[in-house]
C-alpha cells in the first residue's frame, strides 16, 4: 500500500513533455519505476520526446495509452487550461509542478476538479512519490528508502533534505507528498494526514510546514481528533520577518497571522513533537515507532 | 503583491460604478485648483493609519492645501513619503461602514466581509460584529446575501446591492486578493467609498499589462534582485545565505539563528543548471556579507557540480574578502565537492556540521 498512488503500473503521461523540464523529468520518473506512457504538447503530436510518444491532446493520449494520471510542466499562463483538459479527458490524478499560477485560477480549477472527481496535487510543488511504486514529480530518485513513514510537506528541497535524513537513519518512507507552496493547493495537508491514518503500511507521519496561512493549525486539530498514528512536525520560518514573502507565494506572515510560533504551539497542543532541525526528525521517529 | 494607491483604486471604483466623490489627483503644487469649499487633502501612500499620522487634512482653500501638502511631505509613513495627493470634497458622514472581498486561504474561496464599524482595522473588530459570506466563483453573490448584508448594516435602500456586485467583479476581473472600502460612508447623498484598498497578485500581472510591478517597502538590494527575477529578502544580520528552495532557505536561517548566528538574508537560488546564475548570486551577496557566506544546496534539478563550477568562477572573478562555506548534498555531490576542493574552497556534507562551522567563523 501507500497513499494516492498505490499500484505499480499506474499509466502516467507528462503534459509539456517536449520542454526542457518535462523531458528530463519524464526520464527520471521512468528510472524511478514510474510507468510513463507518453506525453502531450499541442502541435507536436506524432513525434517523440525523451523516447516517449507525444500526442496533440490529452484525449488522444488517453485513447492510445490508457493514461490515468498526469504530471503537468506547462507554463503558468497555460497550466490551468492543461489541468481542465486533463480533467475533461477523465484523468483522475493530476500533479501540477508549475509555479506562479494565479490563485484565482486555482480556486476555479480546484472546484471543477472536485465536480468531476479528479484529485489535484500542487501547484508549485515537487509532486509525490510512493516508494517502490511510482514517482509523479521532480524529487531526486536517490533520497528514498522503502519504509513506514508518511511525509507531507509544503516545501521542495527542504522535503528532499528531510526525506534523505530519514532514509539515511535506516528508516524509510511509504509515500512522500509535496503539496506545494501556494496559497491555494489542490490537496491540503490535513487531507494527506487523514489518508496516512488509513494506510496500513504507514506507521508514523512527518508534517513539514512553514509560515503563512493556517494549514498547520488545521492539520494539528485533525491529528488531535482523528489520527492515532504518531506524528512529528517541522516548521520553517521561525526567524522570518513579518510582512515579507519568503520565496513561496503562501509563505508570508500577515499582521500577526501565520507565524511559526502559532503553528508550533498548535502542534505541541495536539501532542505532536516538533523538531528544530531536520536531523532531529529521525531521532524522534525512532522513539515514537519502536 | 501590488498595493494600489487610493486614487488608483478609486479610478477602478469609478469604472465599476462604485460611488466615490469627485476627486483630483495632485502630483505637484500647480495641480491644486482654487476653491472655497470644505475639501480634504490626502497623502497617497500604501500604508494604513494615514489619518492618525497627519496624512489626511481638511482644507478650505488652495493656500491651506499647499501648506498641508508641505507638512505631509515631511511625514515618514513606515519608510514611505507622499509624492502624490488626492484632493476631494469633504462630506457630512452619518455612519461609517466596512465592506471588502478577500481570499480566505483556509476555505480557498473569496469571502465578503461587512461591518457597521467602519474606519477601523477589520482585524480589531470582534467576530460577531462581522458579516461573512463565502463566494463560490461559478455562483457569484446570491440575491439573498445582498438582502442579509443590507439588513445587517441597517441600510434602507438597495444601493449596497450594486456596490457588492461591483466589489466582487473587481476582485474577479482584476485578479485581486483584496478589494476593500473602509470606510464606506453613509452620507446625505447615499453611500460613498471614502477610501480604497486594492491588492493585486504578482502572479496574475501577465493578464494586466497596464499594472506595473511595485517595490513598495523593499530595500534597494531587494529591488535589484526582484528585477532579475531572484527571490531575496534582506535580514538584519551579517551571515550571507544562498540556498536552493524557499523552505530550505528558511530552515537554514532558523538553524543559524538558533545557534546564535545572525543571518543577513534569505536568498532562493531556485532550480538552475546555469553557473552564471550562481555568479550573479555571489555578486549580490558580496554587497552585504561581512565575514561569512553560507551556500546550502540540496541538489535535484540543480546539480551540485554546476553550483560548484559557478562558485569557483565567481571566487576567481570577485576575489571576495569574506569566507565561503559550502554544503553540497544530492545530485552530483561528489563531482561538486571535488571541484571545490581542487580550488581550495571548503565544503561539507553534513548540515549540522556546516551550520556550526558558519556560526563559529562569524563569531571569530
Amino acid at each position: 500500500m501507500a497513499i494516492i498512488v498505490d499500484e505499480k503500473n499506474l499509466p502516467v503521461i507528462v503534459q509539456g513533455i517536449t520542454g526542457h523540464q518535462g523531458s528530463f523529468h519524464a526520464q527520471q520518473m521512468k528510472l524511478f519505476g514510474t510507468n510513463i506512457v507518453g506525453g502531450v504538447t499541442p502541435g507536436r503530436g506524432q513525434t517523440r520526446s525523451a523516447g516517449f510518444p507525444v500526442f496533440d491532446s490529452v484525449k488522444e493520449a488517453v485513447e492510445n495509452t490508457g493514461a490515468k494520471a498526469s504530471v503537468i510542466f506547462v507554463p503558468a499562463p497555460y497550466a490551468p487550461d492543461a489541468v481542465i483538459e486533463a480533467i475533461d479527458s477523465g484523468i483522475k490524478l493530476i500533479v501540477i509542478i508549475t509555479e506562479h499560477i494565479p490563485f484565482h485560477d486555482m480556486v476555479k480549477v480546484k472546484l471543477y476538479a472536485r465536480l468531476k472527481g479528479s484529485r489535484l496535487i500542487g501547484p508549485n510543488g515537487p509532486g509525490m512519490a510512493s516508494v517502490g511504486l511510482a514517482k509523479l514529480g521532480i524529487m531526486p530518485n536517490s533520497i528514498f528508502r522503502q519504509g513506514s513513514v508518511g511525509v507531507v510537506s509544503r516545501s521542495g528541497t527542504l522535503t528532499y533534505e528531510i526525506v534523505n535524513t530519514i532514509s539515511e537513519s535506516g528508516l524509510g518512507e511509504t509515500t512522500v507528498i509535496g503539496i506545494g507552496g501556494d496559497q491555494v493547493v489542490g490537496t491540503k495537508m490535513q487531507e494527506v494526514v487523514q489518508l496516512f491514518e488509513r494506510d496500513p503500511e504507514t506507521k508514523a507521519i512527518v508534517m513539514v510546514g512553514e509560515i503563512g496561512g493556517t494549514a498547520e493549525e488545521e492539520t494539528a486539530e485533525i491529528i488531535k481528533n482523528s489520527v492515532s498514528k504518531p506524528a512529528v512536525g517541522f516548521i520553517a520560518g521561525r526567524y522570518a520577518p513579518p510582512g515579507k514573502r519568503m520565496g513561496h507565494a503562501g509563505a508570508i506572515i500577515t499582521g500577526n497571522k501565520g507565524t511559526a510560533e502559532s503553528k508550533i504551539n498548535a502542534l505541541n497542543e495536539a501532542g505532536i513533537r516538533v523538531a528544530s532541525t531536520p536531523n532531529e526528525i529521525p531521532e524522534i521517529l525512532k522513539q515514537l515507532i519502536r | 503583491m501590488v498595493d494600489l494607491l487610493e486614487y488608483e483604486g478609486k479610478q477602478i471604483f469609478q469604472k465599476y460604478k462604485v460611488p466615490v466623490t469627485e476627486f483630483k489627483v495632485v502630483k505637484n503644487d500647480n495641480d491644486v485648483p482654487d476653491f472655497s469649499e470644505k475639501m480634504v487633502i490626502k497623502a497617497q501612500v500604501p500604508v494604513g493609519g494615514r489619518g492618525k499620522r497627519g496624512g489626511v487634512v481638511p482644507v478650505n482653500s488652495k493656500h491651506e492645501a499647499l501648506l498641508a501638502m508641505d507638512r505631509i511631505r515631511k511625514i515618514d509613513f513606515d519608510g514611505h513619503r507622499a509624492e502624490v495627493f488626492l484632493l476631494e470634497k469633504a462630506h457630512n458622514v452619518n455612519r461609517e461602514l466596512y465592506l471588502s472581498v478577500v481570499l480566505d486561504r483556509s476555505e480557498e474561496l473569496p469571502v465578503i466581509l461587512a461591518s457597521k464599524e467602519g474606519g477601523m482595522d477589520i482585524n480589531s473588530v470582534p467576530s460577531e460584529k462581522i458579516y461573512r459570506h463565502h463566494i463560490v466563483p461559478y455562483v457569484g453573490v446570491p440575491e439573498y446575501v445582498k438582502r442579509e448584508l443590507s439588513n445587517f448594516l441597517d441600510l434602507k435602500d438597495r444601493q449596497i446591492y450594486e456596490v457588492i456586485d461591483a466589489l466582487y467583479s473587481i476582485y474577479d476581473q482584476m485578479d485581486a486578493s483584496l478589494v476593500e472600502i473602509n470606510p464606506l460612508a453613509l452620507t446625505d447623498d447615499g453611500l460613498i467609498a471614502l477610501d480604497s484598498k486594492i491588492t493585486i497578485e504578482d502572479d496574475a500581472l501577465f493578464r494586466h499589462k497596464d499594472i506595473e510591478p511595485r517595490y513598495f517597502g523593499l530595500e534597494p538590494i531587494e529591488i535589484e534582485a526582484r528585477k532579475k527575477g531572484l527571490s531575496f529578502v534582506r535580514l538584519e544580520g551579517d551571515i550571507g545565505i544562498i540556498a536552493n528552495g524557499a523552505g530550505l532557505n528558511m530552515a537554514t536561517i532558523d538553524m543559524i539563528s538558533l545557534r546564535g548566528g545572525r543571518p543577513a538574508n534569505f536568498f532562493d537560488l531556485g532550480g538552475t543548471d546555469d553557473p552564471e546564475k550562481v555568479i550573479e548570486a555571489l555578486k549580490l551577496e558580496s554587497n552585504i556579507v561581512s565575514k561569512v557566506l553560507f551556500i546550502n544546496i540540496f541538489g535535484g534539478v540543480t546539480r551540485c557540480d554546476t553550483v560548484a563550477t559557478g562558485i569557483v568562477q565567481a571566487v576567481n572573478e570577485l576575489k571576495p574578502d569574506f569566507k565561503i562555506v559550502v554544503r553540497l548534498r544530492g545530485a552530483n555531490e561528489e563531482q561538486g565537492r571535488r571541484i571545490l576542493q581542487e580550488n581550495g574552497i571548503e565544503s561539507l556534507l553534513n548540515l549540522d556540521q556546516a551550520i556550526n562551522r558558519v556560526v563559529k567563523l562569524a563569531g571569530e
